[in-house]
């Protein structure tokens, strides 16, 4: 593995605070990404890690806390000395930079396949078409798709649907990318397509945040893992240490029970990420 | 099976003689019934409009392309493609504010649909054609301050005026609704989607939002067309010279009332037929990509046309 050089984290999370009414979803939350790393999220439902990633992409609105990427405070800046929220475009311009992966793929459904990955690069980022075009389909070749790069999502599979989003998502050479349960509303047998994928791109150098519940991949595949209870982080560790050595009682309970849930019906192991250097 | 009254059927002609590729049509008795009424009373309504001679069908003939008439349809006809297209203009504005965060944009909106789609057209169209009365000029200026320019009401609502401000305003306030709808009806993914793709909010809506709402949307459009089509005859009552009036004009002359509202029935079928056949089209070309079978069908055309 590349060990960071640069000091400032690519993504930095410090006292985040989302509530929803008098329901708080997170309560204080602090973690930073590293250039190149892989971060798993892990913990049961309802513990906020969706809520984690979809603020960090500024699709909910935060109630506390700052969050910086590359050291830039994302959706406010001080002016005059207080703090106020950015205008639109200016959160359209931070967006960019991310990429995100949904629980439901979202893909566009009226578009080709083509068009998915290819409207951001060309519309938002200036990319010329056939640039786009080409990117596109180098990266349809890498997810294993480039016969369906005129179909249209519906005709997908859900597997297949989420690795074009994986592409849509990277396309434009995003410095992070975040993965909002990737996994979670595929049939079994299609989990491991998606998760190769992922592995795959980890081992290219991407950064990544990926909340999960496949623990195979967060022990195999991340270099760290995050583990979330009621909104804050109770255990933020390398992943062997994990794994091999829970400090609190509720993550051994959970990596306990989850273990249990998975046994006989898991998907097959991801194996441990192989030495990286492929560029992004 | 375990369920009592099912027996397995038991082939008792081992030979293979049952094939049921050789089975009769089931005769359904009460369709035949209602065959036989419907038969009848089309029949019946024929038979009527032939033999009853104050139809007076070669008067019918007589007017049906008469250069009046065709201007009175023409109108008609335009009246309805302004209407339409103002109104869904206005609408689709509506429709965006009436969902806005930003509260008095949202009440704004509300408040405008509220009234409009709440007074009846014909009320409008007399309300904006007396205008003059409320406020004899029209005047562009600063709120409370100087005049840029200004003209006499008289001048500017005309028949034709009055009918194009209030249909249009009518129009847009059921067309808000109709597109509101269409915008809910797209799931909040796509929206979080093209967020996430940094789309501005603009590209967003037009091209994300939009063209899947309106899979939602042209269905109950085409009946607006219609409705709005058929709600132009209202016109003629500021003396606008729509196909109504057109035909009223003729009759109040000749007397022939029924031959001529038969012309204008006539037209106002053909267009309505029109423009349903035109609708069905609108509606399959919007559903593309959320159907599989739609998306089939048109890659197996072009594989027949490449072939």
């Amino acid at each position: 593995m590349i060990t960071p050089t640069d000091t400032t984290p690519v993504l930095q999370v410090v006292g985040l605070r989302k509530t929803y009414g008098d329901n708080v979803a997170l309560d204080g939350v602090d973690f930073e990404v590293h250039a190149q790393e892989v971060v798993a999220v892990l913990g049961p439902s309802g513990s906020g890690k969706s809520t984690l990633v979809r603020c960090i992409d500024q699709l909910e609105t935060i109630q506390g806390g700052a969050m910086y990427l590359d050291g830039e405070l994302l959706g406010y800046e001080v002016h005059n000395g207080s703090i106020r929220p950015l205008r639109d475009s200016d959160v359209q311009r931070q967006r960019r930079r991310m990429g995100m992966v949904f629980q439901q793929f979202n893909l566009f459904p009226h578009w080709t396949v083509l068009r998915n990955i290819t409207e951001a690069p060309i519309k938002v980022h200036g990319m010329s078409p056939a640039e786009a075009r080409e990117r596109a389909m180098e990266l349809l070749t890498r997810v294993g798709l480039a016969d369906k790069a005129d179909a249209h999502p519906r005709q997908l599979s859900g597997g297949q649907q989420q690795r074009v989003a994986i592409a849509r998502a990277v396309a434009a050479r995003p410095r992070i990318v975040l993965f909002d349960e990737p996994t979670s509303s595929l049939d079994p047998e299609l989990v491991d397509e998606v998760l190769q994928v992922m592995k795959g791109l980890a081992e290219s150098g991407m950064t990544m945040v990926v909340v999960t519940h496949e623990l195979e991949f967060a022990r195999n595949v991340a270099d760290r893992c995050v583990f979330m209870a009621e909104g804050k982080v109770i255990e933020d560790r390398a992943s062997k240490d994990f794994f091999a050595d829970p400090r609190s009682s509720r993550l051994r309970t959970f990596l306990t029970r989850t273990t249990a849930e998975h046994q006989g019906g898991g998907s097959a192991p991801v194996e441990k990420r192989a030495a990286s250097g492929v560029d992004a | 099976m375990s369920d009592l009254t099912t027996q397995p059927v038991r082939n008792p002609f081992a030979d293979r003689s049952i094939d049921v590729a050789d089975a009769r049509r089931r005769i359904h008795p009460w369709r035949v019934v209602i065959g036989v009424l419907l038969a009848l009373v089309t029949v019946q309504i024929a038979v009527f409009l032939a033999t009853n001679e104050r139809f007076d069908w070669p008067v019918v003939a007589e007017y049906l392309f008469n250069p009046s008439v065709l201007m009175g349809l023409g109108m008609s006809i335009m009246l309805t493609v302004i209407g339409m297209v103002l109104g869904s203009i206005l609408g689709t504005g509506l429709a965006a504010g009436q969902l806005s965060d930003f509260a008095p944009l949202r009440w704004a909106c509300i408040v405008f649909v509220g009234v409009f789609r709440g007074v009846p057209p014909l009320v409008q169209l007399i309300f904006w054609y007396n205008l003059a009365y409320l406020l004899p000029r029209i005047a562009v200026g600063v709120p409370f301050g100087p005049e840029l320019f200004s003209w006499s009401t008289n001048d500017l609502i005309t028949p034709l005026t009055a009918a194009i401000i209030g249909l249009s305003l009518h129009e847009a306030a059921y067309m808000a609704e109709i597109v509101r709808a269409g915008i809910l009806s797209v799931d909040q993914g796509q929206r979080d989607a093209a967020a996430a793709m940094g789309f501005s909010r603009w590209h967003s809506f037009t091209r994300v939002v939009l063209p899947q709402a309106m899979r939602v949307i042209i269905p109950p459009t085409g009946s607006q067309v219609i409705a709005l089509l058929k709600g132009t005859s209202l016109v003629s009552v500021i003396a606008m010279g729509d196909l109504l009036h057109s035909v009223q004009v003729i009759y109040n002359r000749t007397y022939e009332v029924v031959p001529m509202l038969l012309v204008a029935v006539i037209w106002y079928l053909v267009v309505v037929t029109a423009l349903t056949l035109v609708q069905r089209r609108v509606e399959r070309h919007f559903s593309r990509g959320m159907t599989r079978d739609a998306v089939v069908r048109r890659v197996a055309a072009r594989t027949e046309v490449a072939a």
